[in-house]
């Protein structure tokens, strides 16, 4: 059985002044996918993903998310309906005068919450991002891959259907991002979570993401099962592994017929 | 030291801190609320109302570019309708806060636009309604700068309670320029000044400490 989308954009547009920032975008996510946007920046990448949870409202087109059109949505119904779209940012944004648990428990304390359920929940949440020990700790304390993680916990307070991934290892070194890849890819496969990214590094996407898209000026320029999108040498995205290949390991293989084998994408 | 200055002295004292608490109290509310709809309305602010952030814009402009000597005058009808007089301490602190409220409504939103715009749009995906964000995240993350800004404005409010002499006001500032100036007894100038600088290095460490534990970054 095709798994319903989780996420549907349909004919998605927005200007800034003349600037055309996306241009009549269609995307559907399925549930428990992980879909990975690459593009530079200026491409619409962070434009997209801000009308998936209309903090940024599109001119025309329509947002859907689990089933609901929230394009249709304004005001206080709008804003309930955010807890089905959690965000993480390349920059964290935690409340710095705040501890761990504090920043965790902050989605829920916009729903009115009670505290000792928001402290319940945020020791469970940091337990899970591997942070139990950090629930007193300020963010100034923390790492930069400890304090992605505790985003990320943040994040899940509501119990979101979908997490939608600004960036979020792109302030953050090889190892880092690799420890917060593989986090994401574990909460994807123990909690089902569907998690839509942007990224403008290609690891990211060969890594965990299921599906591609590859973004320039506004559009979606190609569309796919990233291992497809690799295998493919005239596919952007394989044609952008390969050079990077080719940089990284000296020219040969990138005139190899050898296809690129995805590292985590292909479990799907 | 002799008695008389002693007994002028206390009396001043408390006459001053009187006046900076009562003033200082008002104040702490009045640009609180003053500065936290101009920087909700900015244009940079969560929820950008120009038909109320010129007129208020204005309002504060006007209240702190007038000269605090010519305020007080000017606002003598205000005085006598919350005081019932215009002359003595509890005149003085009607002014004062009218002057100081502004001063510090300006500091207010600039210590509210410094909070990462960041913070702001992760709080919107939360689904924080504005007052939600406003309270819950903008206010405590600028809490250090709120605390450094009113503590600026505490020790204008100081030496600005000099100026209250001239409302029959009293408090130290007062007796400096009566005692010590006018009748040219400088013990009478020395001694509150030196009380006034006590004063305000202690509201400044008191301040900057507070700040200090505050800030978590």
């Amino acid at each position: 059985m095709e798994p319903r989308p989780s996420i549907r954009l349909s004919g998605v547009t927005k200007r800034f002044g003349d600037l055309v920032a996306l241009d009549a975008v269609d995307l559907d996510v399925a549930s428990g996918e992980i879909f990975g946007i690459l593009g530079r920046s200026g491409a619409g990448k962070s434009t997209l993903l801000r009308t998936v949870n209309l903090l940024t409202r599109p001119d025309t087109g329509t947002v859907e998310v689990d089933g609901a059109e929230l394009t249709a949505l304004h005001g206080r119904a709008l804003r309930a309906s955010r807890a089905k779209t959690a965000m993480i940012f390349q920059h964290f944004n935690l409340l710095s005068n705040r501890n761990a648990a504090s920043n965790v428990g902050l989605p829920l304390r916009f729903r009115g919450t009670p505290r000792a359920a928001r402290r319940e929940r945020a020791l469970e949440l940091l337990d899970l991002v591997g942070l139990s020990d950090k629930a007193k700790a300020y963010p100034g304390q923390l790492s930069g891959g400890q304090r992605q993680r505790l985003a990320i916990a943040r994040a899940l307070a509501a119990d979101p259907a979908v997490l939608l991934s600004d960036e979020a290892t792109s302030a953050l070194d090889t190892d880092t991002t690799d420890e917060i890849l593989d986090l994401l890819a574990r909460l994807n496969r123990e909690l089902g979570l569907t998690i839509l990214l942007i990224t403008h590094e290609l690891e990211v996407i060969t890594r965990i993401c299921h599906r591609a898209a590859v973004m320039e000026a506004g559009r979606f320029v190609e569309t796919g099962p990233v291992h497809e999108l690799l295998a493919d040498p005239g596919s952007r995205l394989g044609g952008q592994a390969r050079r990077l290949a080719a940089r990284l390991l000296g020219e040969e293989i990138a005139h190899s017929a050898a296809p690129i084998v995805p590292t985590g994408g292909e479990e799907r | 030291m002799n008695n008389r200055l002693v007994e002028l002295l206390t009396e001043a004292f408390w006459e001053t801190l009187h006046i900076v608490a009562v003033a200082g109290a008002w104040t702490l509310l009045g640009g609180l609320l003053l500065g936290t709809i101009l920087y909700i309305t900015s244009k940079t602010g969560p929820k950008p109302i120009a038909l109320v952030n010129a007129p208020l814009g204005l309002i504060v402009n006007i209240g702190r570019s007038a000269p605090f000597v010519l305020l007080m005058v000017a606002v003598v009808p205000l005085t006598r309708l919350i005081t019932g007089t215009s002359i003595g301490t509890e005149a003085a602190i009607v002014p004062l806060t009218v002057a100081s409220i502004p001063f510090f409504a300006r500091l207010v939103e600039g210590a509210l636009l410094e909070v990462q715009p960041g913070l702001v749009e992760a709080a919107r995906s939360m689904g924080a309604s504005t007052p939600a964000l406003v309270w819950r995240v903008v206010l405590p993350e600028a809490t250090p700068g709120l605390i450094r800004g009113f503590t600026v404005t505490l020790v204008a409010v100081v030496s600005y309670s000099a100026m209250a002499g001239i409302v029959g006001g009293g408090g130290l500032g007062d007796l400096a320029y009566r005692y010590g100036y006018q009748r040219f007894q400088t013990e009478y100038m020395i001694w509150p000044l030196v009380i006034l600088v006590v004063l305000v290095q202690l509201f400044q460490i008191l301040g900057d400490r507070c700040a200090r534990t505050l800030d978590r970054r």
